[in-house]
């Protein structure tokens, strides 16, 4: 069952990020992608009975991704501060 | 196994709703759930310290960043809100064709048979694998943790005085995007020194 349900998540996310114009829901489409990644690799330890190497590389996972997502959050603040609004569509310009 | 696919089932279900809340704030409560069960599953599935990182980490220190840049975001996150109140309804409907299309190909097409899946190993805990098979993980691990403390420091650096062309000193106040009232100074530049901290950095006024 997880062959199904890890992709459904998987799409979910993606499409999230894809169809939403405001950049923190982007964000939380970001998340689900990563979740869908770290039960992946847990499943995939449980079925080969190495899940102590998965959950070194969930560990990982994990910490590179909480990074990521403050180093965006404090990105779409700053960009909400420059253009007043969390709508991509006014990110046309890439003057600094 | 059932309560697996219970798991399983609920936590897709709070995923579409972390997606499709037309409020970003339950958005990122239906986020937060969304973890809490993972770390649920995860526990079920024999990765117990995987679970209680995802449980700490995701569950807790992320929903307090959504949420602290939700607050710091809040007129702009309403005005969003407003202007994507028509399109909700249309994207639930492309979502749910989307996923149950790939769910029936997925259960038409299953795992390819002759799959052999290798035997068991004997299982390492978890924290001995990290310590001493993965090192260069830890390394990289703290290398990205100082990485976005930097990065955050930068973003949020504090402004400083700066003189235009008119020789008027005005001071950009960064954190408002906002002018402070006219203090113009008329000829003189204005030394001041950014304070540590958060504190504003104010200029002299010269009085003419």
């Amino acid at each position: 069952m997880m062959v199904i349900f890890i992709p459904l998540l998987f799409i979910a996310g993606f499409y999230c990020i894809v169809v939403t114009r405001n950049l923190i829901r982007a964000l939380i489409g970001l998340e689900i992608l990563t979740k869908a990644v770290t039960l992946l690799l847990v499943a995939a330890g449980c079925v080969t009975g190495h899940s102590a190497l998965s959950q070194a590389c969930v560990i990982t996972v994990i910490m590179i991704e909480v990074v990521v997502m403050a180093v965006a959050a404090g990105i779409i603040v700053s960009i909400v501060r420059r253009t007043d609004s969390l709508d991509r569509r006014y990110l046309e310009n890439l003057r600094g | 196994m059932v309560i697996n696919l219970v798991l399983l089932g609920v936590l897709l279900i709070t995923a579409l709703r972390a997606v499709m809340k037309r409020d970003i704030v339950k958005s990122a409560i239906a986020l937060a759930l969304t973890s809490i069960i993972l770390s649920a599953l995860m526990f079920r599935l024999g990765s117990p310290l995987a679970a209680v990182f995802e449980l700490s980490v995701c569950g807790g220190l992320i929903t307090v960043i959504f949420m602290c840049a939700i607050s710091l975001t809040k007129p702009q996150v309403s005005r969003q809100e407003d202007e994507e109140v028509n399109t909700h309804s249309r994207h639930f409907g492309v979502l749910m064709v989307l996923l149950i299309a790939a769910a029936g190909v997925l259960l038409m097409v299953g795992i390819p048979a002759g799959t052999v899946l290798p035997q068991a190993a004997a299982d390492a805990d978890a924290r001995s694998v990290l310590w001493n098979e993965r090192q260069l993980d830890l390394l990289g691990q703290t290398l990205v943790i100082f990485a976005g403390f930097f990065g955050i420091l930068v973003l949020f650096k504090e402004g400083v005085p700066r003189v235009e062309k008119n020789g008027a000193a005005r001071m950009r106040d960064d954190l408002s995007g906002e002018l402070e009232p006219d203090d113009t100074v008329t000829g003189e530049e204005v030394h001041s020194e950014p304070s540590a901290g958060c504190s504003k950095v104010k200029a002299e006024k010269v009085c003419e």
